[in-house]
């Protein structure tokens, strides 16, 4: 209508610093050009003949046979058609938006009333904050503590519900360095719109040495372990414990064998479940008396525990 | 309440198939209140389909099957009244209106034990829930009592639709109430046909393997 | 209140029927019924107003210097509430539904005349809740509930909240069934399905929505109720439950009932359409029989609010393919509003200018919708801005427009009286200016990226935000203007006559206002609807 050149300078004012921006721009201008197309063509349609055959005006009258319905089958039938392209370009962005590409920096965030949580994978960590390399694909695990949230970062057309009991994955790669604004979309309590921050975009090496210049594996390790003891892992998990249980040093990257006579590959995610549901794969030659940590152990400190896990060996003193 | 329709033919008949209309109506949403249920029941259940059936062994399963036997019953009762109506047997038609109405009550009672045994056995859902096994049993006592409640409660009212029925019947002996029994009945039975469904959800899971 | 005894005309017309309090609360007249909605509705209209009044004025500036945070969340609470379950919902089906859903059929009432009423006392019983649970310490939730904040961190009266909104629901669902069978059995000698009037199958494809999709809602809330007061956790994640869950059956429900907010809306833009253009609406059948389209299709597209909420991939294309094709319907009836202007000879009275709003704004938010329905734009618009805007333009740009449109097109047979023309499309006008000024901006904020339910945000935003506010208050002055004149003209209006408009339908065939029982004597139909005369050539 009158107003789409507006918008189409609209559509253009947003910055667009992810691979995938430029996508989503495109389709939102196809939008805008059909959507806006399809309004002036009703507008005109409908001013033409209001003037034309407004009361008392000398315009033709009477009935004319229309084809009715052929005209409503062709109407019914453009309509579907093009609304079935859109749907169709959508979604081929969309598929591309959901497959991440492999590889990549992985960093772990976990949200909660009301600020972000995030975990590098060297065990730096920062608050609010999301330092990340220019031209790499960044792979982020989302958890939630309490509520659902929702990442968001505009420049980069991403967006991720955060819902509590699981882990959520989503990516971007950002291809400007510069600041950009991250928002929490989902309502989540008083503070909601104070849940936001900053993703710092670097390039490569400038984010290696700034990853390199936080503490790095020492603390995250330090701090895994402390949580395995508050939690009464240490009870269990250790050789003078109450229960025999399995070492947990070491674990993960080993294929174990379980009860039921099968092998599982411990990753992070046979960490997490056993570590919740510990029931569901019980490791061959002891008794399935875990408790499940479910809703007992926070989010957070369930990450460090992880993290601790992936890092430590054998040579790590219990 | 009372639905007395308006009537521009004013035929009984008309009226009659307007009520009958209304209350399938009725029905309809209530399949949908219910569904909400349902369809939450399977969702989880198919998630934790061993809390699932692990929880359910602890059903009283004896009970279950006597107030499926009892309810399915009490809909046979029902639908003699209702025959009893039909050819104005009035007298016959209120003693079994009572039979209906005591096998509900009988149904209500048991399930009262019940209820009764789970909340001494710490098996109801919140602060006090006390199960030695898979945290999701506890949302398959949830369901359970949010199903069976609701399925009470609507037993309940169709007890107060029996005893309404019961009592117009004795103030009008000699009236036509066929279309009131058979409303009624609908209900009753609607109500049950839940219970039938309820029963083996709740009551039959297999042990898991 | 007092009104003139109408002309020597016997029997005398429903508002002089009876004239004490008494005669109005335990009124079984449908119309009686339908103004005591339009009272209610209106009065809680002006509470969600003021809360919209007080939000826009807060987002003038980026910063919190009005409110504080916890109050705003609970004035986009309480503002969607009540603008949803007790202002929008009703507002077409249970005023003018109520008041015309007879007449149009050429009955003395409704179906169930006591249910109707009975229904309205349940309506005030759930906004009652809801008052309550503003007044005594208000909900911040937003309107859709979602777990795990609702049942387990929000503080405030949730459960009061949800218990109003489930009290509120029978209401809807009784009204449902009484229009269903009401439709099905009291239609007059003659009046057969094609024959009815486009109103009424809007209505009919409403009822159908709330009587089957209200149920949904009413086992949604009251497991939230359970969970939060009796801790029967059905969706908490800490037991292995699903807050997706709780979204899916909020959105089984709310999704079919955006279209409980548009249909009758529909339907009232077709009425108008056909009187001020004096022709039958082109292709009246694929019009009928789109309002059910849109009902059955309307059930099967609510996983659309969640594509970002980490849903299945294959979800998610399923429902954006369907939400597309559940806009063609929609797409239909307006070809088929401009094709009636084919020939036609059209008058411009307020209520077609209303109805030609609708149609403007209308499309605008639906077009808009469809941009919400393709996957990969939402990802980026979802919670925005842009969706406050494609509901608004849908809702008060489209609904609210149709409704004020029925009422001043229905209004000399509500009353009995005209209303002053010239004042009214002066109003029209004001209120087509403002809304666009209000909300177009935060189609531009949303795609630029302001997270909704916020009351900080980003400086770069407030130019926008401040062209919102100034609309805000060129529409509230809009909205005022037919308060006050209609108030005049129910008092000392000139008196409209059985038929003002000229129009066809049974309802014109009575008087202004009908007398009690609607029809001196039950009316016998013998053509369609629409069957205005060949326009003079002058
Ligand atoms: C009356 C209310 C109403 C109506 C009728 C609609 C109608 C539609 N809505 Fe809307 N919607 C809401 C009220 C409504 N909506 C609300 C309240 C929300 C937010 C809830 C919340 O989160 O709080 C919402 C949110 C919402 C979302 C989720 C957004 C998000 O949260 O991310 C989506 C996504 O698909 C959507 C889509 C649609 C579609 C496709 C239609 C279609 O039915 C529209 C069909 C109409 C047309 C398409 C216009 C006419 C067509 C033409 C003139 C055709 C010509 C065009 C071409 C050929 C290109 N809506
Ligand atoms: C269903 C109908 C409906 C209607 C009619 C409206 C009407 C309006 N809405 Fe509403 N709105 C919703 C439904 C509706 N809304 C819903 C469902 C939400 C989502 C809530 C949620 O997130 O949970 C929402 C959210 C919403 C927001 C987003 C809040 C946020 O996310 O932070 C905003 C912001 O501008 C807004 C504005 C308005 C305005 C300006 C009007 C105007 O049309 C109102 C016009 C009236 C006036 C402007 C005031 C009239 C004047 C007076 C009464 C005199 C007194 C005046 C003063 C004191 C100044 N609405
Ligand atoms: C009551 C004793 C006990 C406690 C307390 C306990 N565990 Fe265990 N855990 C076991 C036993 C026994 C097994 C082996 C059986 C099984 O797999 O369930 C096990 C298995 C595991 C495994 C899988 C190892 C494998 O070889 O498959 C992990 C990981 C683990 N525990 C982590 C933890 C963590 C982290 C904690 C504390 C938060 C914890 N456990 C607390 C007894 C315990
Ligand atoms: Cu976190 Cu909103
Ligand atoms: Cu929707």
């Amino acid at each position: 209508m009158i107003a789409s050149p507006v918008l189409l300078a609209w559509a253009t004012g947003l910055e667009s610093a992810s691979s995938i921006s430029p996508r989503v721009d495109a389709l939102f201008r196809g939008l805008l050009v059909a959507g806006s197309g399809m309004a002036a063509l009703l507008l005109v349609a409908n001013l033409t003949l209001l003037i034309r055959y407004r009361a008392g005006s000398r315009a033709q009258r009477g009935p004319v046979n229309l084809p009715v319905n052929l005209i409503e089958a062709g109407w019914i039938a453009a309509t579907t058609v093009v609304f079935v392209a859109f749907f169709a370009w959508g979604a081929s962005v969309y598929l591309d938006m959901e497959r991440p590409p492999a590889g990549g920096v992985r960093i772990e965030i976990v949200a909660r009333q009301w600020m972000w949580d995030v975990r590098h994978a060297n065990g730096r960590r920062e608050l609010d904050t999301l330092h990340v390399p220019a031209g790499e694909t960044v792979r982020l695990e989302l958890s939630s503590e309490d509520v659902i949230h929702s990442l968001f970062v505009p420049a980069f057309r991403v967006k991720q519900d955060v819902v509590p009991g699981k882990v959520v994955t989503t990516w971007f790669e950002a291809t400007r360095p510069g600041r950009y604004r991250l928002y929490c979309s989902q309502y989540c309590g008083t503070k909601h719109a104070g849940m936001t921050g900053e993703v710092v975009v670097l390039p490569p090496a400038e984010y290696a040495a700034w990853l390199g210049r936080g503490d790095a594996s020492g603390e995250i390790a330090a701090r895994g372990r402390a949580a395995l003891v508050r939690n009464g892992c240490t009870g269990c998990h250790s050789p003078g414990g109450t229960v025999r249980a399995p070492v947990l040093e070491g674990l993960h990257g080993r294929r174990i064998p379980l009860a039921d006579g099968s092998f599982v590959l411990v990753d992070t995610a046979y960490l997490r479940d056993s570590i919740l549901e510990p029931n569901r794969q019980v490791a061959a030659g002891f008794d399935p008396v875990m408790p499940s940590f479910k809703g007992i152990i926070p989010e957070g400190e369930l990450l460090d525990i992880i993290a601790y896990l992936r890092v430590a060996n054998e040579g790590t003193k219990p | 309440m009372n639905l007395a329709p308006t009537c521009p033919s004013g035929t009984p008949a008309h009226g009659e198939s307007v009520n009958r209309l209304g209350l399938w109506v009725f029905l309809a949403t209530e399949v949908l209140f219910f569904g909400g249920l349902f369809l939450a029941y399977a969702v989880y259940r198919a998630a934790h389909a061993a809390a699932f059936s692990a929880a359910s062994a602890r059903l009283d399963f004896p009970i279950g099957t006597v107030n499926t036997g009892v309810l399915l019953t009490s809909s046979l009762a029902v639908a003699l009244a209702d025959l009893a109506a039909r050819g104005r047997r009035v007298r016959s038609a209120r003693a079994w209106l009572v039979v209906a109405g005591l096998l509900g009550a009988v149904f209500l009672t048991l399930k009262g034990f019940e209820y009764h045994a789970k909340f001494a056995e710490h098996l109801v859902p919140g602060p006090g829930f006390a199960f030695a096994g898979p945290p999701p049993a506890e949302l398959f006592f949830s369901l359970y009592f949010a199903m069976t409640g609701l399925h009470a409660v609507h037993l309940l009212a169709g007890l107060g639709a029996l005893a309404w029925l019961w009592v117009r019947l004795g103030r009008h002996p000699t009236g036509d109430h066929t279309g009131a029994v058979e409303l009624t009945g609908l209900y009753w039975h609607f109500v049950d046909c839940v219970w039938v469904f309820l029963y083996p959800l709740l009551y039959l899971i297999p042990p898991a393997p | 209140m007092s009104v003139d005894p109408p002309p020597a005309s016997p029997p005398p017309d429903y508002l002089a029927a009876g004239v004490t309090v008494r005669s109005w609360l335990l009124t079984h007249d449908h119309k009686r019924v339908a103004l005591l909605y339009l009272f209610t509705i209106t009065a809680f209209f002006a509470i969600a107003a003021v809360a919209a009044a007080l939000m826009r004025w807060e987002l003038l500036t980026p910063d919190a210097d009005l409110v504080t945070p916890d109050i705003y969340n609970r004035l986009f609470t309480l503002h969607g509430v009540l603008m949803v379950w007790f202002f929008l919902i009703p507002s077409i089906p249970n005023v003018l539904g109520n008041f015309l859903l007879p007449l149009m059929l050429g009955a003395p009432d409704v179906a169930f005349p006591r249910l109707n009423l009975a229904s309205w006392y349940i309506f005030l019983a759930g906004g009652l809740l809801v008052l309550q649970a503003i007044l005594t310490g208000g909900v911040d939730t937003g309107w859709t509930f979602y777990t795990p904040y609702s049942s387990t961190y929000a503080n405030g009266q949730v459960m009061l909240m949800a218990a109003g909104v489930f009290v509120a629901g029978f209401s809807s669902i009784a009204t449902g069934l009484n229009f269903i069978v009401t439709i099905h059995k009291f239609r007059a000698p003659g009046l057969t399905w094609f024959r009815l009037p486009l109103f009424v199958w809007s209505l009919y494809a409403t009822s159908l929505i709330l009587v089957l999709a209200t149920p949904v809602l009413a086992i949604t809330l009251l497991l939230i109720v359970l969970e939060r007061g009796f801790g029967i956790g059905i969706f908490d994640p800490r037991l292995g439950g699903d807050p997706l869950l709780f979204q899916h059956l909020f959105w089984f429900y709310s999704h079919p009932a955006v279209y409980i907010m548009i249909l009758p809306g529909m339907g009232v833009v077709s009425e108008t359409i056909a009187c001020f253009a004096r022709k039958r609406i082109f292709g009246y059948r694929v019009v009928a029989c789109s309002s059910l389209a849109i009902a059955v299709l309307g059930f099967l597209v609510w996983g659309h609010h969640m594509f970002v909420s980490s849903q299945s991939v294959y979800a998610g294309l399923v429902f954006s393919l369907l939400s597309f094709l559940v806009s063609v319907p929609s797409a239909v009836k307006v070809f088929n509003w401009t094709a009636t202007f084919h020939r036609a000879s059209i008058r411009f009275d307020t209520p077609l200018l209303y109805a030609l709003g609708f149609m403007a704004l209308f499309t605008i938010g639906g077009l808009t919708g469809l941009f919400l329905a393709t996957l990969a734009v939402d990802v980026h618009v979802h919670d925005t801005y842009f969706v406050i805007a494609h509901f608004h333009y849908i809702m008060v740009g489209g609904m609210v427009m149709a409704y004020l449109g029925g009422i001043h097109y229905w209004w000399p047979k509500i009353s009995g009286r005209l209303y002053p023309e010239g004042l009214a499309r002066v109003s029209a006008l004001v209120i087509f200016l403002g809304f666009n000024l209000t909300f177009f901006p935060q189609f531009v904020l949303g795609y630029l990226g302001m997270p909704r339910r916020y009351h900080i945000y980003p400086p770069e935003f407030q130019v926008l935000n401040v062209l919102s506010t100034a609309g805000a208050s060129l529409l509230g002055l809009g909205y005022l203007l037919p308060l006050v004149y209609l108030t005049w003209s129910f008092f000392r209006g000139p008196p409209a006559g059985a038929n003002p408009w000229r129009a066809t339908g049974l309802e014109w065939t009575t008087a202004s206002p009908p007398p009690e029982r609607n029809f001196a004597e039950s009316p016998v139909v013998s053509g369609g609807p629409y069957d205005y005369p060949e326009p003079a050539r002058e």
